[in-house]
C-alpha cells in the first residue's frame, strides 16, 4: 500500500471530482462530497440533514479503525451490499442504527435487505472492498481530511455538523 | 519560531514507557516531532489517530514520528492505549512544557502547546515547521507527507 508508485503519495491533492467509481444520489447543481465513517454519530446526523436538501450527494468511506474499531468492517459492509446493487439501502440502515453493529446485525441487515448472503459475507472480506475504502480514505487525506464528517462544496472544506449559513447555500 | 535550516534544539524526554529519548537518538533518519496541546482532549484525538492510521506510509518515506506534550509519561501511556495508537508520546512534563518553548510551540497564557509539527533531519538541522493558526485546526497528514517530499 506504501511506496513511490505514482498514486499511492499522500502529498496534498483537492478531493478527486466524482467519477462512475463513486456512490452518488440526488439530484441538484451543487455537489456535496462527505467523507464519513458509519461509527460516527455525527455522520449520520450530517447524512440526515443533507438528505433533506436538493443536492447531488458523493460518500466516501473514511474510517478512523484507531477511534473507531468497527469502522473498515462497517465501510466494507456497505461495499458488499454494493456489489449487490444495494449500496445506499445498507448506507441507511447503517447510520439509522448505530447502536447495533456487530457482525450478527450486519447478517440481519444483509437479509432484510435480501441481498445473497453467502456473497455478501465473501465480499465483504474481499481484497476489493478493501481497495474501494482504501482509495476514499487515501483521497481524503491528501485532501487534508483530519476527522469526520468533512464536507467539500465548490471546493470548499467544512469540517463537523454544518452551520446555518452552509445550510442555507445548500438550499436548505 | 525556530527556522528550517538550524540546527535543532537539543532534549531528553521520557516516551510513555518512560524512556529517555534524546535529539542525538534521532541522528541518522528523518523524524517529525508533533506538537499538541493536551492528551485526551477531542482535536488532539483526531489529530494523532489519522497519523496513526497512515504510520506506514511515514515509515515508507524513511519518517519516524513522536508526539509531544506536556502531559505526564503515565498519562501518555493511558491516552496511547486508549486510542489504539503506537506513535511514542514524549512528556514534556517538568520543566513543563521547556522543550517546546525551545521549538517556539509552548502558548504561555494556555499553559499548553501550539498544534504543529517539526521535520528534523539525519543531520539533527530542521528541514520543515509548521504551526497551526489556532489550537483548533489540526494539520492533515498531507501536510506532512508534502513538507517530506520537498
Amino acid at each position: 500500500m506504501s511506496g513511490d508508485a505514482e498514486g499511492s503519495r499522500l502529498s496534498s491533492a483537492p478531493p478527486p471530482p466524482p467519477d462512475e467509481g463513486d456512490h452518488v444520489r440526488g439530484k441538484g447543481a451543487i455537489v456535496v462530497i462527505e467523507y464519513g465513517d458509519y461509527e460516527c454519530p455525527y455522520c449520520a446526523r450530517v447524512d440526515r440533514m443533507l438528505a433533506e436538501l436538493p443536492v447531488r450527494r458523493v460518500f466516501r468511506h473514511f474510517p478512523v479503525t484507531s477511534k473507531h474499531p468497527r469502522a473498515r468492517v462497517l465501510a466494507a459492509a456497505g461495499e458488499a451490499a454494493a456489489s449487490q446493487g444495494r449500496f445506499w439501502e445498507m448506507h441507511d440502515s447503517l447510520f439509522g442504527d448505530q447502536g447495533h453493529l456487530d457482525d450478527p446485525h450486519l447478517w440481519r441487515r444483509a437479509r432484510e435487505l435480501e441481498l445473497d448472503l453467502d456473497r455478501f459475507e465473501a465480499d465483504r472480506r474481499s481484497a476489493a472492498a478493501m481497495e474501494r475504502i482504501q482509495r476514499d480514505f487515501r483521497s481524503g487525506i491528501r485532501a487534508g481530511v483530519t476527522t469526520t464528517p468533512t464536507l467539500f462544496v465548490e471546493g470548499e472544506r467544512f469540517v463537523g455538523v454544518p452551520d446555518a449559513a452552509l445550510l442555507g447555500r445548500l438550499g436548505g | 519560531m525556530i527556522a528550517p535550516g538550524s540546527k535543532a534544539p537539543d532534549f531528553s524526554l521520557r516516551d510513555q514507557e518512560g524512556k529517555l529519548i534524546s535529539l542525538r537518538d534521532l541522528e541518522g533518519r528523518t523524524s517529525v516531532l508533533v506538537f499538541y496541546p493536551l492528551d485526551f482532549s477531542p482535536g488532539c484525538t483526531d489529530q494523532l489517530n489519522i497519523y496513526q492510521e497512515v504510520l506506514e506510509d511515514f515509515e515508507a518515506q524513511g519518517a519516524t514520528l513522536y508526539g509531544v506534550s506536556v502531559d505526564s509519561a503515565f498519562c501518555h501511556k493511558a491516552f496511547q492505549e486508549r486510542e489504539g495508537l503506537t506513535i511514542p508520546l514524549l512528556a514534556d512534563f517538568e520543566p513543563k512544557g521547556e522543550v517546546a518553548r525551545a521549538y517556539g510551540m509552548y502558548i504561555d497564557e494556555r499553559g499548553h502547546n501550539e498544534r504543529g509539527f517539526v521535520v528534523i533531519g539525519p543531520d539533527l538541522v530542521v528541514k520543515h515547521v509548521h504551526k497551526s493558526p489556532t489550537p483548533l485546526e489540526i494539520p492533515g497528514a498531507n501536510l506532512i507527507f508534502d513538507a517530506l517530499a520537498a
